[in-house]
């Protein structure tokens, strides 16, 4: 079975993300890069896999230079070989030229099951696995949290609000992780070893053959709205402070 | 040329899915800007006779595809369906909801319909004539405005935080037929488990008691259930509760877990990590109750309470009680 991981180096999610004062983009210096970890579930889904039906795994990103370093970490997991797709063309690609570099690069090796994180925890867009499943022409079933392999293709379980779902989908196609499909493996010692040898392409534009045409443009990054200073309800008996905070909640902010 | 405001309206069962007026009335406000129409896509079996019901807020024209293919939600049915009528009547903007179904359909939409997309957005508005929308990036750590080069531009809507302000109009209904075939329709749904307990999705809950370390086991829960249960709330948990296994999955609000956007948010032995802050600041009131005076959530909250919350809740749960009665 052909498995294809697509992963998203983002800041870990302890950063604090600080506007640049144009508004032309966030402050990167001193983030520490990590492999979305929505994308590490997709990861782990992938090697589990291949490690009960045989196959092999790719993974593959679009992203700057350091990208290659979440590549070599899911290397490093188990998986066998990467493409990295590094333009500065790409720089703030938006969705739709995104998931065309990702279509450009998968159609040219086989896939069976292609794993998406559910969204990336930086843009928070969750749209790549879907506009990509279209590119491709196959189907998407999305923010899975349990996987079965049938053979001819795969139940799934996707939880929407207040129901779960058991969908039959055959293959190829194209699954994005939640949390709880899976516990990420570390990577071992020997598996980083291994993974300075493992085949990484590396891929331009040019090379795949795609423009970039993005069609959503951010137009200026902003920091959150400011919220009011907040009141602090003082006092030493329990009961007094717990009638406080249910007459201001009814009375002045008016939410019971 | 591109004209119109269009949204693709939700419904489960047979019923409206609340994001659906908000959609409606939110499509209302920008048509009226535009001083175009405002028209609704809605997709199910045995559904045409809820139509109408949009047209109480703002909705002029309702295209229903009406067919058992399209029941219950799959994404080939209702993408193909969605992207026929769309691109038969080409709308300016097209709004849907970011709810679980709506943003899988809207990435779906967005690749057939070769455009862009504003996901989870948290205030829409047009400027020179073109939509301008607020999003929230990094679970609301920083926000974007996003413009939208290709027709229709698209945004999906954060739930609850759009006023669902009535506005009547015709709601006409028009039927189209969304013209599936069965070969198109690749997934299948074989089942569906529904959630008996009642509870409402924290991403749709009005209010929400959510708990964090400081609850010290499962059974902290108690306390929070016993308030929730007499506010109609629904029961959250930080990361921290959640990867201690005191809690589903299902309930994490935060940056890996579940973004909310309640109207009144109350995080008890929540310490407020950057990744919990992200994922529940764009909530309406926010309350704090935690013993250490220099937790960060305090810096977040509009009314914060320095004390043991086993001591604090059951109190407030009585005082709850007594004005509810």
């Amino acid at each position: 079975m052909n498995i294809v991981a697509c992963v998203k180096q983002v800041p870990d999610t302890e950063a604090q993300i600080k506007v640049k004062p144009d508004g032309s983009g966030i402050e990167e210096g001193g983030i520490k890069w990590v492999m979305n970890p929505y994308d590490e579930f997709g990861v782990e889904e992938a090697l589990r896999l291949k490690e009960k039906n045989g196959g092999e795994v790719t993974i593959v990103s679009v992203g700057p230079q350091r990208a290659m370093e979440t590549i070599r970490t899911a290397l490093a997991m188990g998986a066998d070989r990467g493409i990295h797709i590094c333009d500065p063309a790409f720089d703030g690609a938006d969705a739709y030229t995104t998931a065309s570099a990702l279509a450009a690069a998968i159609k040219a090796i086989p896939h069976d099951i292609i794993f998406c994180g559910q969204r990336a925890i930086d843009d928070d867009s969750g749209q790549v696995g879907a506009i990509l499943a279209e590119l491709l022409g196959i189907p998407q079933v999305t923010v899975i949290t349990k996987l079965e392999f049938t053979g001819a293709g795969v139940k799934v379980i996707r939880p929407i609000e207040g129901a779960q779902l058991l969908i039959e989908c055959p293959l190829p196609c194209l699954l994005t992780a939640q949390k709880g499909l899976n516990e990420p493996r570390y990577a071992s010692l020997p598996g980083i070893m291994k993974a300075k040898k493992k085949p990484v392409d590396v891929k331009d534009a040019a090379g795949l053959g795609v423009s970039v045409a993005n069609k959503a443009t951010i137009v200026k990054f902003v920091p959150p709205p400011a919220r009011a200073a907040g009141k602090i309800i003082c006092g030493d008996d329990v009961a007094l402070k717990a009638a406080e905070l249910a007459r201001l909640l009814r009375e002045e902010a008016k939410v019971i | 040329m591109a004209k119109g405001v269009w949204i693709v309206a939700e419904q489960r069962d047979g019923a409206f899915r609340k994001i659906s007026f908000e959609l409606a009335a939110t499509a209302r406000k920008l048509a009226d800007q535009l001083g175009d129409e405002v028209c609704a896509v809605l997709c199910g079996a045995g559904i045409e006779g809820i139509a109408g019901q949009l047209g109480k807020y703002g909705v002029d024209r309702v295209f229903v595809a009406d067919s058992p293919a399209l029941e219950p939600y799959t994404t080939d049915a209702h993408a193909l369906a969605v992207a026929k009528i769309v691109k038969e009547n080409d709308p300016a903007i097209l709004l849907l909801g970011a709810s679980t179904q709506g943003k899988d359909l809207a990435g779906r939409l967005a690749g057939k319909l070769a455009t862009g997309l504003a996901t989870d957005c948290t205030d829409v508005k047009i400027v020179d004539g073109k939509l301008l929308a607020l999003r929230p990036m990094y679970a609301g750590k920083c926000y974007a405005e996003v413009a939208i080069a290709s027709f229709p531009q698209m945004a999906s809507l954060r739930p609850n935080v759009f006023p669902a302000t009535e506005n009547p109009k015709a709601g006409a209904v028009v039927k189209f037929d969304p013209a599936l075939e069965a070969g198109q329709l690749k997934t299948k749904v074989i089942e569906v488990q529904k959630d008996t307990s009642g509870k409402v999705d924290l991403t749709e809950a009005n209010i929400i008691v959510t708990g964090g370390r400081g609850m010290k086991g499962p059974e902290g829960y108690a306390v929070l259930e016993e308030l929730a249960a007499i506010l109609g709330a629904t029961v959250g948990a930080s990361r921290a509760a959640v990867d201690a296994g005191w809690r589903p999955q299902s309930d994490q609000v935060g940056q890996t877990g579940k973004i909310v956007s309640a109207n009144l948010y109350i995080a008890c032995g929540v310490s407020g990590a950057i990744q919990h802050l992200a994922g529940m600041s764009s909530s309406k009131f926010i309350v704090a109750v935690n013993k250490d005076p220099e937790a960060p959530i305090f810096a977040k909250a509009d009314y914060g309470v320095v004390e043991d919350l086993f001591k604090f809740m059951p109190e407030f749960a009585k005082e709850c009680k007594k004005l509810l009665a």
